[in-house]
């Protein structure tokens, strides 16, 4: 398994998501300065978190125009697998490549912490290896994560089970208590209708080792493998 | 501030305006012989600015142990130390204040705190792998306290959170006397190969001097010396004077400086902090016993009309100077175009020693770089004991009478925001990115690893205000020992501090005095613990209207964990371990917390430290750490016993109950002559006290350690159940407790 992790400026988590699929799941990683206009021969697209663009004008509003984010759009529409991880999810709707878009959270603060997000779909790339309704301990770590859509788009990604996490509690409930942000629907990580791009909030790069208070994230990464 | 043209004659005014005394103008006109022109006395006024020179402290710091066999860059060489940790890798580590700024705009302020402190330390070419702070404000109840730490906690998180380096814990305190004076104190770590060590210092005459980063505006005009004078009513026309800050360019300017360092290209590098383009130039010169030479019609600007005065003061944000190989101009450009950052050639390494700058043509400042660095005047200031610690020293213990609910008062002291849990702070930063972050805030000592080692560093930043403001010896003591037992509970060897002095205004003897004794306090224990002090910053002129703050000398202690998973959490782990507490119980109430809270009174003497006590306690706690023995590991510290325990409970993962049902143990521990007050055991703060939790196994081993090392060391009860039970005393659900703890800061923050 090889994979791309983008480094955008500003980006932060590049080498977290890099440590944890080389050193921790042994993939082959490379970094992708945002300037270059091709991407190496790989299988997976990492789209990591941080501040690109310092989030000037909006999150992930600048990063889109960044040249290699059309080798980015080329290897989603071939079908191959994209994550987007919090900047790098709001990144992917920028892009277009996912719909919807994200508002500042509920609190207006930015939140750092660990929550719970329920696996509501098992049927992606991302996913395939983990239970169905199983909930994980994963962080989060964002100013803007109240991911928000109209009615139709709503409705497709329910009816089309494109919506892969919800926040949830511990046991599984869904309610405002366990949405840190606000968003939808309690909707925590969506998957475009080819099924091969996601973008998610919560880190799993940083919940892929026991050491790290939570090894949950490892489901996603064993997923792709 | 904002000029076109610069004065041409120096008044008395304008040497008064700039803080410059009668005589040390002398000595400057002596030093140049002849009198200086107005930028070249806006240069010795940041220079010799209390910031940048020390003049009222230096004498004082000078007792500050500094020599220790793993120091690679000891205080005052460099702009941070560097402790070796074995492996080729080194820690690079440095505290330092934005306190008059945060208090003037709490955002920017305290946003640019960090910004400084990051560049102190990638200035060294090591990478930031974590940052604290120690913050102090008026109380809650208080609407312009709420506004200061909401500004403050937003700053912090702002640019910390942009530039991905996580903010892993700290000290927040509330006290009156911080009202309208806040300290924020930042503090950095960062890791480097020893091989990559990178040096503030320009040599090799001709070589290139580049200016790289952010553009120069009229932001921070004068920081240095806004720093060191009173904050009045007035101050707030300061507000010019409070830099702005960019994350996201200081991030790029970090990376490419970072990749900088891995080429030939690279002699020397200093961040433009304090004094901007002023201290950094004069400093890699005079570090590098050599001269330069700068043309300031080169320096990007972001505002125009700036005069020559105005760019050498500028405290713009995220900038370095950059001494480079010449020959390998190509480098710097190509890394700086890549990370679309300004990198301008402004200048070159001189023959002499003299700092020459030019605009254009015109020589606009011509003056010995050491003379600026080095001779600046240093002062034997007057100290006078206070003559509030009479009186405020004295405690009668009878007149103090013990609680009728000892429930009733632990929930008091949980529910005060100093005690309380700081959630609502560091939920607020990004305390997980770089994923090294094993121990969370709200540990006794944040923990991070150290990837491809097994090694784990340990920090903790302490001071209790109030100890310092009844006995400042004993309080900096304290400081530091409290500090090292902080680090010493994970299982990691401390090894160093960095320290900020925060004080009010050292021309007033008594404030001096407090000063003094501080520090000597902190000398002590220092040296007893063998832990030398690396570097820090001294803060002066933290006055209000109302008065001096609390003296309160920050201590930063760094640890070293040589296998990570030997790691000790502060929380209780199991159902069934044991419970003990190690170290002995006086009667100390004075300076207490539960004095303070429960019956409103500020004095008496604060807890005695015994070094010897102190050494002894971390001794054992790092060896039952390292046999695995030691299941949990927290200090006991504000509202004692009682509190600890609470807080053993309170395991983010899943609360735990306790039992304690042995105190009997404890009472005859007590001096000889008189009983233990029963809320001097449940509440007093006795110095080197820890709680402890073993597994039943492990009962034998813990107190042969214990014994070992001549540790007093106590069975208390057991861990279990839903309730912390303490004697017939305490009889509290956990929930309970724990959502009084977790929840009231955000309560009276959202009120």
């Amino acid at each position: 398994m090889k994979a791309a992790v983008i480094v955008f400026p500003g980006s932060n988590c590049d080498t977290d998501c890099a440590h944890a699929l080389s050193d921790i799941m042994k993939m082959r990683v490379e970094f992708v300065w945002h300037k270059e206009s091709t991407l190496p021969d790989v299988d997976l697209v990492v789209l990591p978190g941080g501040f690109s663009y310092g989030d000037y004008l909006r999150t992930g509003a600048i990063a889109r125009f960044s040249p290699v984010m059309q080798a980015v759009a080329k290897h989603a529409d071939d079908g191959r697998p994209l994550i987007g991880i919090c900047n790098g999810f709001q990144v992917l709707l920028e892009a277009g490549l996912l719909p919807g878009a994200m508002l500042r959270n509920r609190s207006i603060s930015f939140v750092c912490k660990h929550v719970w997000v329920r696996v509501e779909d098992t049927d992606t790339v991302f996913t395939r290896k983990i239970d169905k309704g199983a909930t994980l301990s994963i962080p989060i770590a964002h100013g803007e994560g109240n991911y928000t859509c109209d009615d139709d788009t709503f409705n497709r990604l329910q009816d089309e089970s494109r919506i892969v996490f919800r926040y949830a509690s511990k046991n599984g409930e869904t309610d405002d208590q366990h949405n840190p942000n606000g968003s939808r629907d309690h909707i925590a990580g969506i998957i475009n209708e080819k099924r091969n791009v996601l973008g998610m909030m919560p880190h799993p790069e940083r919940a892929s080792e026991t050491i790290l208070s939570s090894p949950d994230g490892r489901g996603i990464w064993e997923s792709l493998l | 501030m904002t000029m076109t043209a610069l004065p041409k004659k120096i008044t008395p005014e304008m040497i008064a305006s700039h803080g410059i005394t009668t005589e040390e103008y002398q000595k400057i006109c002596d030093i140049l012989g002849r009198e200086p022109n107005f930028t070249e006395l806006g240069i010795f006024s940041v220079m010799w600015s209390e910031h940048c020179s020390y003049k009222n402290s230096k004498l004082v710091l000078k007792l500050f142990p500094t020599e220790g066999p793993h120091l690679l860059v000891k205080a005052g060489e460099e702009n941070a130390g560097i402790v070796d940790i074995g492996d080729g890798l080194a820690i690079c580590f440095k505290i330092e204040s934005h306190n008059h700024p945060s208090a003037i705009e709490p955002f920017q302020g305290a946003a640019t705190g960090v910004g400084g402190i990051l560049r102190d330390i990638f200035t060294m070419g090591a990478r930031p792998v974590l940052l604290m702070n120690s913050l102090r404000f008026g109380l809650l109840d208080n609407a312009q306290s709420r506004r200061l730490v909401s500004g403050v906690v937003q700053g912090i998180g702002h640019y910390g959170n942009c530039i991905g380096v996580p903010t892993i814990g700290g000290e927040v305190a509330f006290h009156e006397s911080y009202e309208g004076n806040p300290l924020v104190n930042a503090m950095a770590l960062g890791i480097v190969k020893t091989t990559d060590i990178v040096k503030g210092k320009a040599a090799g005459v001709g070589n290139p001097v580049y200016y790289v980063g952010a553009a120069t505006g009229r932001d921070g005009l004068g920081g240095a010396a806004f720093a060191s004078k009173e904050l009045s009513e007035e101050s707030t026309a300061d507000r010019p004077a409070v830099q702005v800050g960019d994350p996201f360019l200081e991030k790029l300017l970090m990376e490419a400086c970072l990749e900088l360092i891995h080429t030939d290209a690279l002699v020397g590098m200093q961040d433009m902090g304090a004094a901007g383009l002023t201290c950094s130039t004069c400093e890699t010169a005079a570090r590098g016993n050599t001269g330069i030479e700068i043309d300031i019609a080169k320096v990007p600007r972001r505002e125009t009309g700036m005069t020559s005065y105005e760019v050498m003061l500028s405290e713009s944000q995220e900038r370095m100077l950059i001494i480079a190989q010449k020959g390998k101009e190509k480098t710097i450009d190509d890394i700086f175009e890549k990370w679309d950052l300004h990198a301008v050639k402004i200048g070159h390494v001189a023959e002499g020693s003299g700092m020459l700058v030019k605009d254009g043509d015109q020589v606009v400042a011509d003056i010995p770089a050491k003379a600026l660095v080095d001779e600046g005047p240093i002062y034997k200031r007057e100290k006078e004991k206070p003559a509030y610690l009479r009186e405020a020293q004295q405690l009668d213990l009878k007149s103090i009478a013990e609680p009728a609910d000892y429930g009733k008062v632990l929930k008091q002291l949980l529910a005060h925001p100093t005690i309380a849990s700081k959630q609502w702070v560091w939920e607020q930063y990004d305390h997980m990115v770089r994923t090294d972050t094993v121990f969370y805030p709200g540990h006794d000592a944040a923990l991070i690893r150290v990837k491809g080692t097994k090694k784990g560093i340990a920090v903790s930043t302490d001071c209790n205000g109030l100890y310092c403001y009844l006995d400042p010896h004993e309080g900096g003591k304290i400081a530091v020992a409290e500090a090292a037992r902080n680090v010493a509970c994970t299982g990691a060897v401390p090894l160093a501090i960095t320290n900020c002095l925060n004080f009010g205004n050292p021309m007033k003897p008594d404030v001096f005095w407090q000063f003094y004794e501080a520090v000597t306090g902190m000398v002590a224990a220092c040296k007893a613990l063998d832990t030398p002090v690396t570097g820090g910053n001294v803060s002066l002129y933290n006055e209000n209207p109302a008065g001096a703050i609390f003296p309160t000398p920050t201590v930063g202690m760094v640890g070293l964990l040589d296998d990570i998973e030997k790691r000790v959490p502060s929380f209780f782990q199991r159902d069934g371990d044991l419970i003990f507490l190690a170290g002995d119980t006086f009667n100390e109430i004075g300076g207490s917390h539960y004095l303070m809270a429960v019956h409103g009174l500020q004095r008496g003497l604060p807890p005695r430290l015994n070094l010897e006590s102190a050494v002894a306690l971390q001794k054992f706690l790092i060896e039952s750490a390292a046999l695995g023995i030691t299941a949990s590991c927290h200090d006991t510290a504000e509202g004692g016993l009682a509190v600890a325990l609470a807080e053993c409970c309170f395991n983010p993962a899943s609360f735990m109950g306790a039992r304690v049902d042995s105190l009997d143990l404890l009472r005859p521990s007590a001096s000889s002559n008189e009983t233990l007050r029963e809320d001097a055991l449940f509440f007093g703060e006795s110095q080197s006290r820890v709680v402890l939790s073993v597994r039943p196994k492990s009962k034998e081993g813990i107190i042969r350690v214990a014994q070992k090392h001549g540790v007093p060391i106590y069975p208390l009860g057991t861990v279990g159940g839903t309730r912390l039970v303490i004697d017939d005393k305490i009889d509290v659900e956990v929930p309970e407790i724990a959502d009084i703890f977790n929840n009231v800061i955000r309560k009276k923050m959202e009120q």
